[in-house]
This record gives C-alpha cells, structure tokens and sequence, in this order.
C-alpha cells in the first residue's frame, strides 16, 4: 500500500533538497565549528550561513536567531527566561488551548507559585481578546500566544495582540511552530519578543529548533554550559541540522505564497467533498483565519481512533482529537476549550497537508472515506435515526 | 499508536455479529457517547433450554471496544444465560490474544453489556448509577464498579484502575479517593496469588524454578552484591551456589532458606534446596 501522509502539521518529510545539503555533514565534514584548525572551524562560516537563511524567512537579523534542539526547548527557554528575566513579576498568559510545550511549562510554574493566565476561545477557536487585555497587570511578566492551532490549523491576531503590549510594556512570545514557512512572518514588522519554531515541521531534520530573541530583550539562558550561540544556549551545535534548516528555510520561503495557494486548493476540496458525503459532518475551527494546510473535520457518532485505524488499512495517515488517540483517557484540549460537543470531539480528524501532497492523493481519500464512515456508524449505536451515507 | 494484536485488528475490521435484533430477548447498554464508547448488546434467547441462540451488537468506539464486542458476541453464542455470566472480562482479552494494558476498560465494558442484558432478561432492574457512590466524575464510575472490577482482576494500584475503569484518567481528582478504596479493599487481604500449579511436569518445574530465581530472588541478593546460581534440579532437589558476597556469608544457611521458602511457597511443597559442596 502507499502512504499517502496527511499527518503534516505532527511531522513532514524531510525534503531532499535538504538532505542533500546536510550529506557532507554527516559523513566527512564532521568537525565541531568551535574548534581552531580549519577542518572543524571552517563549520562555523557554514552555520552562520544557515543562521541567515533563517533570519531571512522570519525577517530578523542573524544575531537573534538561538538554535534549539526541538520546538519544545524554544517555548520552554522562552517562557523560563522571561519570569527568570522579571523576579518580581509573577504572573504569566497564555491559552487555554496552547501547545503543551507551553501550557504544560506554565502548569509547572503554577505548581512552583506563579499566577497563570489560560485565556479561553470561542466555538470557533478565536482568543477572547478582551479577557487577554484585561488579565495583564503590573505583575505579567509574558504572554505567550500560539501563531497558529495545531489541531485545528486557527490562526491567532498575534500582531494586533503583540502591538497592544508593546503599548504597555509587557513581553510577549509566540509558538510560531505550525505557522512557519507556512504563512509569512516579518518580524521587521511584528513586534515579536521571542519566537519558537520548530525544522522538523518544515521539511527539516527533527531534532533542530529556533528560538527567536529580539535584539535588546533580556534573555536568561535555558541549557547552561559552554559559549555556543553567543552564551545563549549552550551544547555541540548540531551541525547538520543547522544546515538543513537553512536550507529547509530557504525553501519554504521560496515557495511560501505558491505552496499557500496550492495546499488551500486541496484543503477545500478534501473538505468539500467530506461534507458533502454524509450528514452530520462538520469543521472545527475559523476557516476565515486558517492555516492553508490544515483541516479538522468532525463524525459525529463514530469514534476518532476507529476512523484512524481504517484509513490506515489505505495507507492513508492523519490524526484525531479523540480520547483513545491522545495517549490519556481525555480526548482534545483543544476541542474541548472551544466547547465542541463530546459527540463531536470524539470523532474529530485532522489532515495536515504539505507541498509534497497530490491532488491524487486528495481523490483517493475522498473516494475512501464516506465508505469508512458509513461502515462504522453501522456499527455505531447512535445517531440511527438519521441518514448514513448514501451508497455510491 | 497502540500494539494491537492481529487477533485485535483482524476483528475491528472485520467484526462479527454486528447490528440489531429486532425482537431480541435481552438487551444491554452500557457507557455513552460522552464517556467515548458505549456498547448496546442484543441477546435472542431459547426459552425452554435457556441457551442463546443469536447475539449481535452495536458499538461507538475506538478498534478494541469494537474488537471486543465483537469477541463477547462470538462466545456468548451457544451457551446458557448462566454459562455466559461465567465469562469474564480477561477471557475477553484473552480471546483477543490480549488488550494493552490501556485498553483493559473495552473488555470490562463487554462483561457489563453482558450482565446488564442478563439483568434485562431475568427482569431485574439495571442497578440504579445514581445510586452507587460516584467516584470518577469524567467518566461516571462509582465506588461498587471500582471495588467490584479490581477485586475481579486483581488490581491494586489506581493506574490498573485507570485502565480497567477509565476512572482517575480526566481532571484526576478523584485518585486520593481511589487509593483510598484500594487501601481499604486490600489492607486485610492482599491480593491473591495466582494458586500454585497443581501438577506439574519435570520440564514445567524446572522452567518455574529458573523463573523464581531468575526474577525474585537474584535481584534481591545482586542488590546486595551478592548472586546465587542454579547448579542441578532432581526431582524436588534444588541444588545452588552462592556467588559474589553471599559466598562464605553468615547468613549463607538464612538465605537458602529463603529461597526455599519462596519455592515452597510458589512451585510445591516438598521443595529442597541445598547449597552445592
């Protein structure tokens, strides 16, 4: 069976042109760029190179660019330096449907005596602004908002946010992690603190992460150790990831506005043709305010997992908000802040799109699916009043 | 992604016995779409021999509820009301080669469609939920599920719970009171032990043996530095070597003792160990 990988926004295919890039650094360039012969400091001209592909796609300036190991130690470093950076100041916002990279960090800093902040969204996952305003006082030291969901693909005003707390002098950092090389971020134009990015959801190696400082922000250090990264973060710099990065991001920029067009034709369509193909279907989410590549689409009556595991008989990959697929017993926090009903949680799918997807690809799951949820709510006690599918 | 069995994923994608009987007997409903799954079991029963000649089913839920459901249909079939109440929910898991340890709660929800269809048959009222003491808020389980479920299959620690019942795996609220109930439940009682084999073959022992001392009793004496190495098994002779600090020790003579002890206690009675001369 081929795989036909709608799962993007977990993780992408590393792209080849990326690979090939990182080859030499694998194999016979293994040197570490700290070193004073020419075999490993010649590295240290290679990294630089690939800090400025990176600072070029997000429009920043090389020197605030921090390479991370992963998307999780940009958000963390970020938040712990910016209540390390402010003693006095202990409050902190975000929301309440964040990535756990940041709502777990905070739930930790809850634990340790700080005031968290999770601002709530509405059915259709927009941040209830007024509620984020008036929650900031003299004690906020950041506020920490998503650019983009990563279930649902919903895109957050993050500049009208980040103007209105400049205006008051109170830190703030978005998980750009879904939104970069997706949607264009100028930070020229943004006035961003810090920004978390993450290589391996843009056709990057995982294991390679972003964090974005604004020249001039405090910045107290997360991994504590050597001199690399100018004393910021310390550890080996991950040299092959560096480079592939540069290149991932060098890609992504190149094709941001094309890709953007193409995957938001595809993305329609799939959801188009989804809805149409049975009753009580539905899309979670503003799809005014969206990622081009992202859909969550709701079955009422069946159950996430079992839709999953079907389509995995088609080789089909995507992923779902349900209780059994979320490793807990809970399904989506995500889903559940924007109060869509259980019902509806627990048969919720999320396909994830990227550059390397075909329109073929996008038929062959269109002509899969209505098959797959008219034989599980055959099986499935509720919702039997109602009409199934209609056999094709 | 979870390790189903092939047994697992063979009866998810192709489940037996699913659907409605119309003019069913019995029928049984349990969970709710909230909870994440819920099974609906339809027995046809034979009134003069009391077998069950037909049972079908209807499940919302992920690929084990469904596999599960399914299993419960294929054993019911054929036997007596009271044969049936006989199964348990590990034979459901059995039948399916095993759930994960996560997924335990989709066969305790077959045994409940099962007694609450019985329930329905004999007349009797489904036992009132609101009646029972409710523990888990998220996912409605009450004090006498909990009791009832652990005593059936030996859990004692809240995350077994979890898994069979689901309860103390939302908000977590309700864990202190679930360690309460274990507490109470086992405090006079501990758990009992799978009953010693009551036969057993040459080749059998031999293997219990080696298991025993392999996983009961080295570690104990490693963590001292010390070691004991099986030399010879005849019949009831278990000969062994002291190794590493026990070697020499003067509680070399307690601790052959303790191992015998342990085989007394877990293989056969007239187990004999002896250090090697």
């Amino acid at each position: 069976v081929n795989t036909i990988y709608l799962d993007n926004n977990a993780t992408t295919r590393i792209a080849p042109e990326v690979l090939e890039e990182m080859m030499p650094y694998l194999t016979d360039l293994y040197g570490n760029p700290s070193s004073m012969h020419t075999f490993g400091g010649q590295l240290h001209r290679k990294v630089e190179e690939a800090r400025g592909k990176v600072a070029s796609l997000l429009g920043a300036e090389p020197e605030e660019i921090i390479f991370t190991s992963c998307g999780t130690e940009s958000d963390n470093a970020a938040v712990l330096s910016a209540v390390e950076s402010f003693p006095r100041k202990k409050h902190v916002i975000t929301t309440r449907v964040e990535h756990p990279a940041v709502l777990n960090f905070c739930r930790h800093l809850a634990r340790k005596g700080y005031r968290v902040t999770f601002v709530p969204v509405n059915h259709l996952g927009q941040l209830d602004l007024d509620f984020l305003f008036k929650s900031v006082d003299d004690e906020t030291a950041l506020v920490s908002i998503m650019y983009a969901n990563n279930e649902t693909g919903v895109i957050f005003p993050v500049a009208e946010i980040a103007e209105r707390l400049k205006e008051r002098g109170v830190l703030f950092h978005t998980d750009a992690v879904q939104a970069a090389g997706k949607i264009p971020i100028d930070l020229k134009s943004l006035p961003f603190d810090m920004l978390s990015l993450s290589g391996h959801k843009l056709h990057a190696q995982k294991g390679i992460g972003v964090l974005y400082v604004r020249k001039g922000t405090r910045f107290s250090p997360f991994v504590i150790g050597g001199h690399q990264e100018r004393g910021r973060r310390a550890g080996t710099e991950n040299v092959p990831s560096i480079i592939g990065l540069g290149k991932a991001c060098e890609l992504a920029g190149a094709y941001i506005h094309k890709e953007a067009t193409y995957l938001k034709g595809l993305c329609d369509k799939l959801e188009t043709a989804l809805l149409n193909c049975c009753p009580d279907v539905r899309i979670n989410g503003d799809v005014e305010n969206r990622l081009p590549n992202t859909t969550n689409i709701s079955f009422e009556y069946v159950e996430g997992e079992a839709i999953l595991l079907r389509l995995n008989e088609f080789g089909i990959c995507a992923s779902s908000g349900s209780a059994c697929t979320s490793g807990s017993l809970e399904p989506s926090h995500v889903l559940r802040a924007m109060g869509i009903p259980y019902t509806a949680v627990h048969g919720s799918i999320r396909f994830s799109l990227s550059r390397y997807t075909t329109q073929q690809e996008i038929d062959r799951v269109i002509e899969i699916m209505p098959g797959i949820i008219r034989e599980l709510r055959e099986l499935s006690p509720f919702g039997r009043e109602k009409f199934f599918c209609p056999p094709e | 992604m979870w390790e189903y069995t092939d047994k697992v994923k063979e009866t998810f994608l192709k489940p037996k016995n699913v659907g409605e009987i119309p003019d069913a007997d019995a029928v049984g409903e349990v969970g709710s779409i909230i909870c994440g799954d819920a099974l609906k079991l339809f027995l046809k029963i034979d009134k003069g021999s009391g077998r069950i000649i037909d049972a079908k089913f209807q499940t919302f839920g992920c690929a084990s509820a469904i596999a599960s459901s399914s299993a419960l249909t294929e054993m019911v079939k054929g036997k007596t009301v009271d044969e049936a109440l006989e199964i348990s929910n590990q034979d459901i898991a059995d039948f399916l080669g095993g759930l994960p340890d996560q997924k335990m709660h989709c066969s305790v929800m077959g045994r409940e469609a099962l007694e609450a269809a019985v329930a329905n048959y004999k007349g009797e009222k489904p036992p009132e939920k609101e009646e029972g003491n409710l523990i888990c808020k998220c996912f409605d389980v009450t004090e006498e599920k909990i009791r009832k479920v652990a005593v059936e299959n030996h859990l004692t620690t809240v995350d077994e719970i979890t898994n069979f019942t689901k309860a103390g795996g939302g908000c977590g609220e309700c864990i202190p009171n679930i360690e309460a109930i274990l507490r109470d439940l086992w405090s006079f009682k501990p758990p009992e032990k799978p009953a010693k084999p009551k036969k057993l073959t040459n080749l059998h022992k031999i293997a219990l043996i080696q298991e025993i001392i392999e996983n009961e009793i080295r570690p104990g004496l490693q963590a001292d530095n010390g070691d004991v190495e099986i030399i010879d098994i005849e019949g009831n002779r278990v000969t062994v070597a002291l190794r590493g600090m026990c070697t020499g020790c003067l509680m070399a003579d307690v601790t052959i003792k303790g191992i015998q002890d342990k085989l007394r206690e877990l293989v056969s009675d007239d187990i004999v160990v002896e250090t090697y001369q």
